[in-house]
């Protein structure tokens, strides 16, 4: 009979066996630890998938929600920046109990308020950190192209205004030294304003009428803020403020010191010098401590609150400081969902060890020392939930990519979101791995082999 | 005169179930020599399993020594028994009690893997001793596709892998059909044959007679100890 063994078995045997006790995490063993691992898992395909997909949200909402806030509030500080972080602006504005007075009646009181040159002096007077200033004034005036018509505004200001704003000039030039001396006639269109004015043609070497008064144009600015597609302005915008570009010099002799508005048969008048005034700071450091002497500066000067001081640098500070209760609001959703996915991990590796504690007494009647059952139990639940990283990782990964191509918003991954959410779900396996694993291994063999 | 293997002296084992104390083996004294080939048989409940479970390792007696080869087993530590389980002791059970997603070979491996082999020398011994036993065509098959008989030859070879000092077989037949019951009991003896010592529990007068010797058990205690003529 072929069945019957040969004389052999004992010479095949008889070795003297190697008294090597490895770890089951040692290199040259681990490989066998993960493929039977695979191997088990895979018994129960269907049970280890719905396991893992706890987990595979788990991460992926942790990546993909990050990486959209992470963009949202990107663009914000986007916007910021483009004030200049080094900046400091002060602005007009008509204090709200003079508004009161001249809609009393009084239609020839003319109203005056906010900030003048006088300020100016005594600011670069006083302050030292402050280098460079830009002060300018605003009208809001309809801007003519023949018979098309915009409603804008009339930004009188120096030539050094894109420099201090990171407002780029997209074609032509802004104007010069020059043409301030000269006080031009000349102007720089707003993207929005040149797109209104000049749909179909460029806008550069034409002329636009404001009020009685022609202005060549010489530039046009780069869009301001979001990335906007140019298509997308024209139906989304009348809120998106137009803006026309002259020296200031040019504004000053044009318009004087008193504006006159005409409005539904009243007429009121308002003396603004200057209507915003940009401060350059020399350092970040000081941006800060400078706004606070501006502040105490105007204090000084103004008996109203007719004037605001705007910190780019402070808007910041309070942007990051809203993503970081962002972040954390985000970072308790995902602990939160990794915890149930944990717990899901926890729940089946109980049943497994249930399921397979015949399984555990073999081994354990084999040799295997309460370690090793810990090892083989813990590299499952790991492998679990390591699994559930990956998938959660790739899915987090696809998902802001989908919602900027769709949905055209800006996305950021950033390199350690992946990492911490798949480092995360790795302990997550590790910590509700161990309970089950350490059941199964204080399991007494002689029960554990009886068992049914 | 063979060197005493096993010695058992005054063995014995309670369990405290609930309020009741039971006592499985009441002062158990054995000696068994290499190369003897003993059958342990009595009535269920004469402590015969609690016996075979601490000749085996898989627990510890209440009272009394055990030495196996030369080592005093009764103070070992969980770890340590793990050990000499892996080393020392094969493990034949009568239902089989393979790994069900483990092949043939790879179940055979179990003990080694366990002793920490390198894969390469391991599935190589393993493979030899699956050969030895007749599953050569049977190699890479899972337990469920063999039969009772080929998996209970599994399970001797997985038994033999360690090089064992003794070989502990749990009414080896007790669940194949009597064709493959034979066919195991001449491996037994054939293995005995070429030296090994093995202890073997039963009810089944026709398999105690394989053996050299027939301890018979009752109630916790030896009832008679012979040497079987051969």
């Amino acid at each position: 009979m072929n069945s019957s063994p040969s004389p052999r078995i004992a010479a095949a045997t008889a070795r003297p066996v190697p008294q090597r006790f490895l770890n089951s995490l040692a290199p040259a063993r681990l490989g066998r630890t993960l493929r039977l691992a695979i191997k088990s898992l895979w018994l129960h395909r269907l049970r280890s998938l719905l396991t893992v997909l706890g987990i595979v949200f788990g991460v992926c909402s942790v990546i993909a929600m990050l990486a959209i806030g992470e963009g949202a509030s990107f663009e914000a500080q986007e916007q910021i920046k483009n004030l200049g972080s080094q900046n400091v602006i002060l602005r007009s504005i008509k204090p709200p109990e003079e508004q009161k007075v001249s809609e009393k009646g009084s239609e020839n009181y003319v109203l005056q308020y906010g900030l003048s040159y006088t300020d100016i002096r005594s600011i670069r007077s006083t302050i030292s950190g402050v280098t460079i200033l830009v002060p300018s004034r605003i009208m809001h005036e309809y801007v003519w192209n023949i018979s098309r018509r915009v409603d804008s505004d009339i930004v009188g200001t120096v030539p050094w205004y894109p420099a201090m704003r990171n407002h780029r000039v997209a074609s032509g030039r802004f104007f010069s030294d020059a043409d301030m001396e000269t006080s031009a006639s000349v102007c720089v269109l707003g993207a929005d304003t040149a797109q209104a004015l000049f749909p179909l043609d460029s806008p550069l070497g034409r002329d636009v009428r404001v009020g009685g008064d022609y202005y060549r144009v010489i530039g046009v600015m780069e869009p301001r803020g979001k990335a906007v597609k140019p298509d997308e302005t024209q139906s989304g915008a009348k809120a998106t403020a137009q803006e026309m570009f002259i020296p200031l010099e040019t504004a000053k002799t044009r318009y004087g010191e008193v504006l006159m508005k005409f409005r539904s048969g009243s007429f009121s008048a308002e003396r603004v010098q200057l209507h915003e005034v940009t401060l350059k700071v020399a350092s970040r450091e000081e941006v800060l401590q400078v706004a606070e002497a501006v502040k105490a500066v105007l204090k000084h000067h103004h008996k109203k609150k007719d004037y605001e001081v705007v910190v780019p640098l402070e808007l910041l500070r309070r942007a990051e400081r809203t993503k970081q209760i962002f972040n954390i609001v985000l970072g308790s959703i995902a602990a939160i969902s990794l915890l149930v996915g944990g717990i899901g991990i926890m729940n089946i590796m109980l049943a497994t060890v249930t399921e397979r504690t015949r399984e555990i007494g073999i081994r354990r009647a084999l040799g295997a020392k309460r370690r090793d059952i810990i090892t083989q139990f813990l590299v499952e639940a790991v492998m679990l939930s390591g699994v559930g990283g990956l998938f959660g990782v790739a899915l987090g990964i696809t998902i802001p990519l989908a919602v900027t191509w769709f949905a055209a918003m800006k996305t950021i991954i950033t390199f350690w979101s992946p990492v911490i959410a798949f480092s995360i779900s790795g302990l997550v396996g590790v910590a509700f791995g161990l309970y089950p694993a350490l059941r199964a291994a204080s399991m007494d063999p002689v029960e554990a082999l009886r068992h049914e | 005169m063979a060197a005493s293997i096993v010695q058992l002296h005054d063995i014995r084992k309670t369990y405290q179930m609930g309020l009741v104390t039971v006592e499985a083996l009441r002062g158990v004294s054995i000696d068994i020599h290499a190369a003897e080939y003993v059958s342990i048989m009595g009535p269920s409940g004469c402590g015969k399993s609690t016996l075979l479970n601490l000749l085996g390792c898989l627990d510890r007696p209440s009272s009394g020594r055990y030495v196996l080869g030369s080592e005093d087993i009764s103070q070992l530590d969980d770890n340590a028994l793990s050990g000499v389980r892996g080393t020392r002791l094969g493990f034949i059970f009568q239902s089989y009690n393979l790994i069900q997603q483990l092949t043939v070979v790879e179940n055979i491996e179990v003990p080694l893997y366990y002793q920490g082999w390198p894969e390469a020398e391991s599935r190589g011994l393993a493979k030899d001793v699956a050969i030895r036993v007749g599953l050569a065509d049977r190699l890479d098959h899972r337990p469920y596709e063999l039969s009772g008989g080929q998996q209970q030859r599994v399970a001797i070879a997985r038994a033999l892998v360690n090089d064992p000092l003794i070989i502990l077989a749990d009414e080896p037949t007790g669940n194949l059909d009597s064709s493959s019951g034979v066919e195991i009991l001449r491996i037994f003896d054939e293995l005995n044959g070429q030296g090994k010592t093995i202890i073997l529990v039963t009810h089944d007068p026709g398999v105690a007679h394989h053996s050299s010797r027939t301890i018979r058990l009752r109630d916790g205690l030896i009832e008679s100890d012979v040497k079987n003529g051969k």
